[in-house]
């Protein structure tokens, strides 16, 4: 849940600056982009992270089941 | 979850790597490398990680033929599968970085060819796994086929690249060791660089685990 809403937050954020595309003076704009890679590669470990939690879980269901 | 903290921790590490290590102020030398020097947060981990991971394999693999413990064999073999797959990460990244670095993507640098030699190695491991229907055979066969392998991945990789002329770092006519010598890198990098070696190792070591434990469930399924 906690980890949904920091993905919210990052989308929300993220498109906030859609608009803004003229003025390159704004946070996701400033240093050549570089923090929109910033938070592309956030949302990908984020959501690799929220897998393997998730196939971490369903095996350890399955481990109790077993025993 | 099993042993869940060490996974938290793996998340931090990486999150801080993700982020940090582009925010991170690297040092400019010659306007050669610029911004991609930031690669040693990922590129070169994927290495780390691969060889760690290899390096748990091979020791599974010993335990195996101590043992004669099924289960060691299920560990050996599934951690030499995510080094695989790490290796392969490791080269098409650093595929990537040559072709913006060094002009193509495959120069025929010893580095390269020692990766693609140690590869085609650990290739021929699951070939050789898979051509043998007896399930001890298999173990046994594959846990010695697997030392010899490990036995040829430091010098294809680490050794040999270094002892002619590399693109890489640290080849013949450059001293030291390159990137893990202290006095190579920067405090800044140095400071992303190594919890990267840790994050990525732990993230191999999850997914391996992972398999492990699926391959144990498939296992019990079919007993």
């Amino acid at each position: 849940m906690v980890i949904a809403l920091c993905l919210m937050s990052i989308f929300s954020f993220a498109q906030q600056q859609t608009d803004s595309t003229n003025a390159p003076t704004d946070f996701m704009n400033s240093n050549g982009k570089i923090y929109v890679v910033v938070a592309v590669v956030l949302v990908i470990l984020i959501g690799l992270f929220i897998y393997l939690f998730n196939l971490d879980n369903k095996i350890s269901k399955l481990e109790k089941k077993n025993e | 979850m099993r042993k869940s903290w060490w996974k938290i921790l793996t998340v931090i590490i990486l999150l801080y790597v993700g982020s940090y290590g582009f925010l991170v102020k690297v040092p400019s030398l010659d306007g050669r490398l610029q911004q991609s020097i930031r690669n040693t947060f990922f590129h070169v981990p994927m290495w780390i990680a691969m060889t760690v991971i290899l390096s748990i394999s091979v020791v599974y693999a010993v335990k195996y033929l101590r043992s004669q413990n099924p289960k060691d064999d299920i560990f050996s073999l599934e951690f030499a599968r995510t080094g695989l797959v790490f290796s392969f990460l490791g080269l098409f990244t650093g595929m990537i970085w040559a072709k913006y670095q060094w002009g193509a993507a495959w120069s025929d640098d010893p580095k390269q060819l020692g990766t693609a030699i140690s590869i085609l190695i650990y290739c021929a491991y699951f070939v050789l796994r898979g051509s043998i229907n007896n399930i001890d055979q298999r173990g046994k066969i594959g846990a010695v086929y697997n030392i010899f392998a490990f036995c040829m991945l430091f010098p294809t990789l680490y050794i040999l690249p270094r002892m002619t002329e590399s693109l890489h770092p640290g080849g013949l006519g450059s001293e030291g060791n390159p990137g893990l010598n202290p006095n190579d890198t920067s405090q800044s990098l140095k400071l992303v660089m190594y919890p990267a070696f840790i994050g990525w190792t732990l993230l191999g070591v999850w997914i391996a685990t992972l398999r492990v434990r699926y391959k144990l469930l498939l296992e019990k399924k079919l007993a």
